[in-house]
């Protein structure tokens, strides 16, 4: 039959296109939570390995039987069987409906365990340095309300000490995401959601929003930076010298839709500015003045970067 | 001042700037050449189909034996041509989307940010709503009436209305290609970005109503389907003696009836923001944007099922006839279906697991959608017992089948990746999520869908496809899938986001270039169907098979000639057993004259169901422009249908019984006449559609 | 096949022929009406759940204990729930009475009503309107409105119908599809009512004991 050699050549050549992608992946995935930079990561790729393992008992049996039954029992070979009537058996039907579900049970039970572990919502061990992130149309303002300090588009933590984030948009929703540290968490207007991550050595990672926002959305990257800790106290220094203030006025530069190609410092912040996005956008946002603070920038369309 | 206002009134906000050619000449980049092309095309290909229509002198006929057609199996095939149309267009979106990811490394690319949106956004529109929603609800129309011995739907009017206003919606989608722009937000439209603060222009409002069109129609075709399947199944045709594609098909309707009212409240709640100004989904006094994810999701994660059902129930019907074997686990794969069925309402929020609600709430979804992972497993290995002890024949429908069984769990194994939490959070919003979808969607619903194309075409024209080409197609779209989409899942967990219109790392590479080869592959694999369907045509007088059933199958839509007379049945069968025209061959009771022939009652055809889908979408065009006299225009048209239509009172016609028998009696002398083709040369020229019956 | 039921108890709101395939084809073209309001049933559920999530969301606009007037919403509710004794009125005229005259003068009642019912609605939004409580205001009037005009916009669609079969009663008579109709249009009536009620208790009994 013709048609079942060329079946075995293309699951072939797909196995063998497969696998020589997962070979190469190897370098790739260094970009991902598959090459963990901090806690979270480390124990989400753990969790991964396990999801993977315990399938390859649903997935591998179909791989297997499929292209072996459907050869040995092909119309050409007179030698096997052929009962077109057969169509039940009890013990078949255990064997197709336990086996999956208790798999399914199990994992029910590290999942659970799991996502209560890996809340992102969950404090790491250790005393959390704590950042305001507010996601706009282009880029991310970070604001460090104890430090007294904010930038844009560069996230310095010290490694070693977890970092609490809290999150808003003052524009439309968008979602954190930093590869190598931890999964992502929305950031909505009027709302504040929050993540926890900790980087374990120095080093320079890749964060990003990863839901779509705009002209301006392939550019919305940043750099977590993270510093041991002189040189995170240094890097304090050197940004609270920087002569600008993130007060209203500068606050409303920023949030017009552009994209910022270098990261940015504030050496001092108006406090509170953080609480007031969030609130200007709740249902009783009405409290505050509009002009106070624009949330929205103009109507403008479909405006490029 | 007065004359603008008057154009205003006229035009409402189109304007020269609207037209892509008008944007090309005025700014000659590469990407509002490409526009400008794709706006020719839609153009010069309306303008050549009109012309050939008219050269062949068809539209009389055209009009009144198909558009105005009532019945259900020109109804079926005119939404499977609407949805090879819009395949076509969507294809080559995608293949578009590669090549500028693939070149846009630090790079611009071919495309800009708004025009690779509209891309992205239109692809998945028109893959969800105007693809996979027409060629489903196609194969249904077609099929399950004539598997369940009923001579129409329930509602035949109601079946044509369904069909034009799907038609209406792609029509409106092609517009946009020529007339203004298309949405920037993404197949599901998330506000506040589709809100009139960030977005402002005609594109969402493309959007909102071309998905709204297609969301009622599908409603009536989900209102259809159940009710036929309730009151018209044939005399001993109880439930668990229905083909198992009935079963899926009942399942998928019911999941319309109730899935499809979120989608056109969030679009019609979407457009009260748009035009009236109010504050649901909104940033700002009140809006809640969590509210439309939530409708969206209720809709959404149905319509995977929706999507998926109907193909599982071809496979169900391409195995076990190809296998020549009774289907293993009837009984099974029915309390599966309806499982999986039941189940896809209890897991909408793992579509946003990342939205920052309790754990327990997603450790609560999480674990309510790996749960339907066992009601598919359980399918498969239905289908695996189905082939076993059975002797398989590796026609191309069935390689489609045995490809999806390989594919679909890759598709599974990603998909409790992604049920669990906490790895959703780390691969959410990235290729991996848009790999796991396409892994689904093609790999398991569009094989199922073009098997069941293959598998059903010779019933609906009387010949057979093509074999050689079929099998080229199905090479191509296996191996495509597989170059296009397994490079995707290493780069979503390498943390690539979807829809970047330009990337940064040049690691990522050689990945984004095997995937553009993949993409270029699947679209020689629709090349090949269309190649398939030529040389079929042009072939046809030797690979005819006018007794009806050349594959040797089981259901009664087998039992008829092909293709069917337009009242399928000359009497209504009756039904004593599941797989009931396979035991009446085997007891050779098939190919039998009825005792007597009666006047047979069918609907007549009927201008209304055209007017009442044109003149909605012309009422949306109207919307979306903000022309309101055309708008109410039209309004008007399609109410003043809808009420002139129930006062028609002459909307049956009478077929005789003298011409049910003789054409009966012709299909019965061809029957005798032919001489049985065993299974092993099914695929040669001696087929005539005589099943020899073995075993 | 069912001799002992007998046609006439199989459609007790119509007399119908005894043959029995225009049973079954009534029978399935009511049981699709079913369907369709089961449809609209989840459309209406969702917008009171969107509703409800949207009490709060008044962005200093005027809320509910504002604006909710309860002899108004009394009086409506009154008016409907009458138009649906009416409707029941001329459902019985269509089975027992062969006489035209009494089922169009129920159906005329049942028109009436609703025709009283919207008028007294729109006077209810002008009323709104002219205390700046529109819809573009906040999230809660938004969904206030969209929830009541909805239902506002399905007793229009209704009275329409009721005036179509006012005319096809008077042109066709009683035949199988104006029958069917009628049938339909009262199963469509009375789910306003329901719905009508839902509204009653959960938005303006709701919004004034706050």
């Amino acid at each position: 039959m013709t048609g079942v050699t060329q079946l075995l050549g293309r699951v072939s050549r797909a196995a063998a296109a497969l696998f020589c992608v997962s070979l190469a992946g190897c370098a790739v995935l260094g970009r991902g939570f598959l090459s963990p930079a901090g806690p979270v990561a480390a124990a989400t790729r753990h969790e991964f390995l396990f999801v993977c393992f315990a399938m390859l008992f649903v997935i591998g049996p179909v791989l297997l039987l499929t292209p072996l039954i459907a050869w040995h029992y092909r119309l050409s070979n007179t030698r096997s069987a052929y009962r077109p009537q057969w169509a039940f058996s009890w013990p078949l039907e255990g064997l197709i409906w336990i086996p999956p579900s208790l798999i399914v049970v199990g994992l029910a039970v590290f999942l659970w365990r799991d996502t209560q572990h890996l809340d992102p919502y969950k404090k790491l061990p250790g005393q959390p340095i704590e950042i305001q992130a507010v996601a706009l149309d282009w880029k991310f303002l970070f604001i460090y309300p104890d430090q007294g300090v904010a930038t844009v588009n560069q996230l310095v933590i010290p490694a070693g000490q977890p970092v609490h984030l809290s999150l808003t948009s003052a524009t439309v929703m968008q979602s954190v995401l930093m590869p190598r540290l931890a999964g992502q968490i929305y950031a909505m207007p009027g709302m504040r959601t929050q993540l926890n991550i900790a980087v374990n050595a120095p080093g320079a990672f890749l964060g990003e929003n990863v839901q779509f926002n705009g002209m301006g959305f392939q550019n919305q990257k940043f750099t977590v930076e993270a510093l041991d800790k002189s040189d995170f106290a240094h890097w304090l220094a050197e940004a609270r010298a920087q002569p600008n203030r993130l007060d209203a006025a500068a606050y409303l530069t920023l949030s017009h839709r552009s994209t910022v190609t270098r990261p940015l410092a504030f050496g001092a912040i108006d406090r509170g500015l953080f609480n007031r996005i969030v609130t200007l956008a709740q249902p009783s946002g009405h409290t505050l003045a509009l002009q106070d603070l624009p949330t929205r920038p103009p109507a403008d369309g479909n405006q490029r970067p | 001042m007065n004359d603008v206002v008057g154009w205003h009134a006229l035009l409402g906000n189109l304007s020269w700037s609207a037209l892509p050619f008008v944007r090309a000449w005025r700014d000659p980049s590469v990407s509002e050449i490409i526009g400008a092309g794709a706006g020719a095309v839609v153009v010069i290909g309306a303008a050549a189909v009109v012309a050939l229509i008219t050269y062949l002198r068809a539209w009389r006929m055209l009009w009144s034996e198909w558009f105005t057609s009532l019945d259900h199996k020109k109804i079926g095939i005119m939404y499977i041509v609407l949805a090879g149309v819009m395949l076509s267009r969507a294809l080559i979106e995608a293949v578009l989307i590669r090549a500028q990811q693939a070149v846009a490394i630090n790079a611009p690319g071919l495309v800009e940010p708004n025009h690779f949106a509209q891309l992205f956004t239109t692809h998945g529109t028109i893959m969800i709503f105007f693809m996979a929603m027409p060629f489903l609800t196609g194969l249904i129309n077609y099929v399950m009436p004539l598997q369940i011995g009923a001579r129409d739907m329930a509602f035949p009017y109601l079946n044509s209305v369904g069909l034009w206003l799907t038609v209406g919606g792609a029509g409106l989608m092609m517009a946009s290609l020529v007339v203004g722009e298309f949405s920037t937000g993404g197949w599901s439209g998330y506000p506040p970005y589709t809100e009139l603060s960030y977005s402002g222009g005609e594109g969402p409002d493309y959007w909102i109503w071309v998905v709204t069109l297609s969301s009622i129609g599908s409603t009536t075709v989900g209102i259809n389907v159940a009710c036929t399947l309730y009151k018209f199944r044939a005399p001993g045709m109880t439930w668990m003696r229905m083909p198992l594609f009935c079963w899926t098909s009942l399942c998928t309707a019911i999941l319309m009836i109730f899935a499809m009212p979120p989608l056109t409240l969030a679009t019609l709640l979407l457009a009260a923001d748009r035009y009236a100004g109010m504050h649901f989904f909104t940033a700002n006094l009140g809006g809640d944007m969590m509210n439309y994810v939530n409708l969206f999701w209720l809709f959404g994660h149905p319509e995977v099922y929706i999507l998926i059902l109907p193909a599982f129930g071809v496979y169900s019907e391409v195995i076990s006839t190809f296998s020549a074997k009774e289907l293993y686990g009837y009984t099974s794969l029915v309390i599966a279906t309806a499982a999986i069925a039941v189940l896809s309402f209890t897991v909408w929020v793992h579509h946003f697991f990342t939205m920052g609600q309790s754990a327990n709430l997603n450790a609560a979804f999480g674990i309510a959608t790996m749960t339907i992972g066992v009601p598919t497993g359980v399918k498969i290995y239905d289908w695996i017992w189905t082939m076993f002890r059975g002797e398989v024949r590796f026609s191309a429908p069935m390689l489609l089948a045995i490809a999806f069984m390989m594919t679909f769990v890759f598709g599974g194994f990603s998909g409790i990746i992604l049920a669990t939490p906490p790895l959703d959070y780390m691969v959410h919003n990235t290729l991996f999520l848009v790999a796991h979808f396409h892994n689904m969607l093609i790999g398991g619903m569009l094989y199922g869908l073009i098997a069941g194309y293959m598998y059903w075409f010779p019933k609906a024209f009387g010949f057979r496809l093509n074999e050689r080409w079929g099998r080229i197609s199905v090479g191509c779209w296996v191996a495509g899938f597989y170059l296009a989409f397994m490079p995707l899942y290493v780069l979503g967990a390498a943390g690539l986001a979807r829809r970047t219109q330009e990337i940064f790392d040049p690691a990522f590479r050689p990945y984004l270039l095997i995937a553009l080869g993949g993409a270029f592959v699947l679209a020689a694999g629709l090349a090949s169907l269309f190649v398939q369907l030529y040389v079929s045509v042009r072939d046809r007088a030797a690979n005819r098979v006018p007794v009806g059933d050349p594959w040797d199958a089981r259901g009664l839509e087998w039992s008829v000639s092909a293709p069917p007379p337009e009242w399928n049945f000359a009497t209504i069968p009756q039904v004593g057993s599941r797989d009931a025209f396979y035991v009446r061959k085997r007891n050779g009771g098939a190919y039998k004259p009825a005792d007597h022939y009666r006047d047979i009652e069918l609907p007549k055809e009927s201008a209304c169901g055209v007017i009442i889908g044109l003149a909605a979408a012309a009422c949306c065009f109207g919307l979306i422009w903000r022309i309101w006299w055309m708008a109410a225009l039209f309004l008007a048209v399609t109410v003043v249908t809808i009420i002139a239509r129930s006062f028609m009172r002459d909307v049956t016609k009478i077929i005789p019984a003298a011409t049910v028998e003789a054409v009966d009696r012709q299909w019965l002398a061809h029957a005798e006449a032919a001489r049985p083709v065993p299974r092993e040369l099914e695929q040669l020229e001696r087929n005539e559609g005589l099943a020899q019956w073995m075993a | 096949m069912d001799g002992v039921a007998g046609p006439q108890l199989r459609h007790a709101g119509l007399n119908l022929s005894d043959d029995p395939r225009e049973l079954d084809e009534v029978e399935s073209d009511v049981f699709g009406f079913w369907i369709f309001l089961m449809s609209d049933a989840v459309l209406f559920a969702l917008l009171f759940a969107i509703y409800g999530t949207m009490l709060p969301a008044t962005a200093g606009a005027p809320g509910p204990a504002r604006e909710f007037k309860i002899g108004p919403a009394f009086i409506e509710t009154m008016l409907l729930l009458t138009s649906s004794f009416t409707f029941g009125m001329a459902s019985i005229s269509l089975k027992r009475d062969p006489r035209p005259g009494r089922l169009v003068l129920w159906l005329g009642a049942t028109l009436l009503l609703g025709l009283a019912f919207l008028a007294m609605e729109g006077h209810d939004f002008a009323t709104m309107a002219s205390d700046h409580a529109t819809p573009d205001r906040s999230g809660f009037l938004s969904s206030f409105f969209v929830l009541v005009g909805m239902h506002g916009l399905h007793v229009t669609i209704g009275a329409i119908w009721t005036l179509v079969m006012l005319a096809q009663l008077a042109i066709f008579g009683r035949d199988r599809r104006v029958k069917v109709n009628l049938i339909r249009l009262s199963l469509f009536w009375h789910f306003l009512d329901i719905v009508w009620i839902a509204i009653f208790s959960v938005v303006y009994l709701q919004g004034l004991i706050h």
